[in-house]
């Protein structure tokens, strides 16, 4: 409005605002992944690297071109969708044929996340939705692991990567069993001290417990991630498979191997954290941690598969929407509600 | 050094802007010149426009009466100056609309002096007399609110009042008007807590004032009397602890129920600034004709605290303060609840209580997102609401959910959601309206 030379602008209030954006959010998670990222590629060498790249790619440019067939502006600038893609790789075996890595992150970004609506609305972690469509449709590949720090890995790929789409992918002689696939099926134990620093095999970015959790605290600290969903999954894990290696302690594993073998420490610090799938409130949150760590004790102690993250976050995430509807914040002046 | 690591009582949640004091808050609180015209209008508080009891052309002096208040909820009006009624006609408010106010014409060289009435003793006067007296003196809630005090004061029969809390927290970021006031007029404020005090029925008094404002704290103990129960309590620096249910839950631990009053806690709150006011006046049988106003922000060159009389254009007002030219917003309050005002031809009311002037171009609007749901907004709102929650069903446009599941009503309009939001989503500012829909229609059936 132009009054005698002077344009005022108006609009309502607050006229500032604390500066806080979610693509700078999304942009320190990955900044906390590079650490683990690193890693991988370092135990596990170029067939890590090449994961990481065609899962990030994939998912990215899935985004992307679902973005211009809609004929919205894309969203691939928020970072969202480059965490989806990182975090995704990371839950890989190091060997997957790279067409397989491919067709999971184009599933779990269009199916999990742009079908429903794009970020803010994803029901389920995209991530985990990919990977959970590779265990469902090649589940040999998604369990033939590759050793870590085999002498070759920066010169070698493995036989596996460059398998031609549909074809059966072949695997060099040498296999690397998980610590969790190794206590399951031959009853071995691995030292915890060998599950924190990432000395074991497995997925490309869930062995080293040290970086992951370190990331996590970066994010803590930063206010990017709630610590409350984290601690309750590991506490709620180590508590009960704590009793129960104290009522049998042959048939069940120490509560330090529980907590950091497999894909726990990157799921409950990385993947249940996923903001928009998690719930909104404190206590909620502490509900879903508890979630997590009672499906994925139970899917560990008695499933068929040695490792049951995946699925007990997927299962959470689908809570999640009903713990809000359950747990709201007590209102100022009124009694009912949580405290 | 330890000072910075001792804890202040505060209430749960709320945010910490930049507060944007220090440019201002060790000036003066200086006297303002009066303006060739000044325009008065005859509702500048909520409830009833007061009533003119002057005519065009009737010669008044600074102080007098001019109108009346217009039943229970409504206040006085007094002349800010010794001059002729112009006419009695409309003028330009905050919102845009014209409303019915007095054009005084100064005469050349009034002076500062104010005519006497018929005093209010503090001795001798019932509850009743106090509230009268306040009424009749025009006074509103000076934090902004303009709320009629005496309004405020009028306990329920049913109710009893424990502790009168005066609020000197000044929680918005460039205000420093409560802090000079607090610094320069403490006998005032101490002669208002007594009438205050007789009003009520409190046992006690406690004024409450942020950690930024210490050195207000030690000059207002060093000066409290000896023969009043009052004290002074320091309180964390976070927005928005001046917000009335904020600093009672602060100070006592008590929440004022969803939809009540602070009397349904037995506690009555007044702003410190009004606090003085009543002070001030009531000896005297004055009615309020001026009122101390921030005036800041980059735009201005000579920012200060000012006594500025009410009624004063506000152009003439910004152009006396050094405005520059290009100025591009001018706030009425502060940057988190102020209003950004659509015109500078209006005029300074009771319940201004700073102008903070921009000159910066227009920021592109930052890219709104979806909710993340990261609950910044959760961990911010200070009645522990859910606006991420309210902001989903406001974009889907379901205000009477919002308004019967997730109490939209207790929104008091802080802002801390939509500062804090990482996605920009125009939370409050949705809120407002969807407030005033939810009004509208139960107003309607």
């Amino acid at each position: 409005m132009s009054v005698r030379g002077h344009t005022l602008e108006i609009h309502s209030s607050p006229h500032i605002a604390s500066g806080a954006s979610v693509d700078v959010i999304m942009r320190n998670v990955v900044l906390a992944l590079l650490p683990v990222s690193a890693f991988a590629v370092y135990s596990f060498g170029l067939a890590a690297a090449l994961t990481l790249v065609v899962a990030v790619f994939s998912c990215v440019a899935t985004e992307h071109l679902l973005c211009r067939l809609a004929a919205t502006p894309t969203t691939v600038r928020d970072w969202s969708v480059t965490i989806t893609g990182l975090l995704y790789g990371l839950t890989l075996p190091p060997a997957l044929p790279l067409w397989m890595v491919a067709c999971g992150g184009v599933i779990g970004v269009a199916m999990a996340k742009f079908l429903f609506g794009g970020l803010g609305y994803n029901a389920f972690n995209p991530a985990l939705v990919g990977r959970a469509f590779l265990q469902a449709a090649f589940p040999v590949a998604m369990t033939s692991w590759t050793p870590a720090f085999a002498a070759d890995r920066f010169s070698q790929l493995p036989a596996s990567t460059f398998t031609v789409p549909f074809a059966a992918p072949v695997y060099d002689g040498v296999s690397g069993a998980t610590p969790l696939s190794l206590f399951k099926f031959d009853g071995q134990l691995t030292a915890t001290g060998d599950l924190l620093l990432g000395l074991t095999n497995g997925s490309a970015g869930e062995t080293c417990a040290v970086l992951i959790l370190a990331g996590g605290l970066y994010l803590a600290a930063r206010k990017m991630l709630n610590w409350r969903i984290p601690l309750a999954i590991l506490a709620t894990v180590a508590g009960l498979s704590w009793v129960f290696h104290m009522l049998a302690p042959a048939d069940y594993p120490p509560a330090g191997f529980m907590l950091f073998s497999g894909g726990l420490m990157l799921g409950a610090v990385f993947m249940a954290t996923d903001m928009v799938a998690s719930p909104i409130t404190n206590a909620g949150c502490v509900v879903y941690g508890i979630l997590i760590g009672v499906l994925v004790t139970v899917i560990r102690l008695w499933g068929g598969m040695p490792e049951g993250v995946m699925y007990a976050i997927l299962l959470a995430n689908a809570a999640s929407p009903h713990i809000d509807g359950l747990i709201q914040p007590r209102v100022f002046g009124t009694g009912r509600g949580e405290p | 050094m330890f000072s910075a690591l001792r804890q202040h009582r505060s209430f749960a949640h709320g945010i910490h802007p930049p507060e944007a004091k220090d440019d201002t808050r060790d000036l003066p609180i200086k006297q303002f010149p009066f303006a060739p015209v000044m325009i008065v209008p005859l509702s500048q508080h909520i409830g009833k426009p007061a009533t003119a009891v002057v005519r065009e052309g009737q010669e008044v002096e600074r102080g007098q009466l001019i109108a009346e208040p217009d039943g229970f909820v409504s206040v006085a009006m007094h002349a800010p100056v010794s001059g002729v009624i112009q006419r009695i006609g409309l003028a330009p408010g905050i919102n845009g609309r014209m409303s019915p106010a007095i054009f005084l014409k100064p005469f050349p060289g009034s002076s500062q002096e104010v005519s006497e009435g018929v005093p209010c003793e503090l001795e001798t006067a019932s509850p009743e007399d106090i509230l009268l007296a306040i009424q009749r003196a025009g006074i509103v809630g000076l934090g902004g609110a303009a709320f009629p005090t005496h309004v405020k004061l009028k306990v329920p029969d049913d109710k009893h009042i424990d502790t009168l809390i005066i609020n000197g927290v000044e929680c918005e970021p460039y205000l420093t008007t409560d802090h000079r006031v607090m610094l320069e007029q403490q006998a005032d404020i101490f002669t208002g807590v007594r009438y205050l005090l007789k009003v009520t029925g409190a046992e006690r008094a406690i004024i409450g004032v942020e950690a930024n404002k210490l050195d207000v704290a030690s000059a207002l103990r060093a000066a409290l009397p000896g023969d009043m129960p009052i004290t002074v309590e320091v309180v964390a620096v976070k927005y928005p602890q001046g917000a009335e249910k904020m600093l009672i839950s602060a100070l006592l631990g008590r929440e004022v129920p969803s939809g009540g009053l602070p009397s349904d806690v037995s506690v009555v709150s007044v702003n410190v600034a009004t606090t003085a006011e009543i002070g001030r006046l009531l000896p005297h049988g004055r009615g309020i004709q001026e009122r101390v106003i921030t005036i800041g922000g980059p735009a201005i060159s000579k920012k200060g605290n000012y006594r500025i009389p009410i009624g004063t254009p506000l152009r003439f007002a910004l152009e006396y303060a050094g405005m520059a030219d290009n100025v591009s917003r001018v706030f009425l309050g502060g940057p988190m609840m102020g209003q950004a005002l659509p015109s500078l031809d209006i005029p300074i009311t009771k319940g201004t209580s700073g102008f903070i002037a921009f000159s910066d171009a227009q920021t592109a609007a930052p890219i709104e997102y979806p909710c993340i749901h990261c609950a910044y907004c959760v961990d911010a709102c200070p009645l522990f609401l859910n606006p991420s929650q309210l902001g989903l069903l406001a974009r889907a446009g379901q205000v009477e959910r919002m308004a019967d599941e997730f109490n939209l009503l207790d929104c008091f309009e802080c802002g801390s959601c939509s500062y804090v939001c990482p996605a920009h989503i125009p939370l409050v500012q949705r809120f407002r309206a969807a407030k005033s829909l939810v009004r509208k229609r139960r107003a309607a059936s």
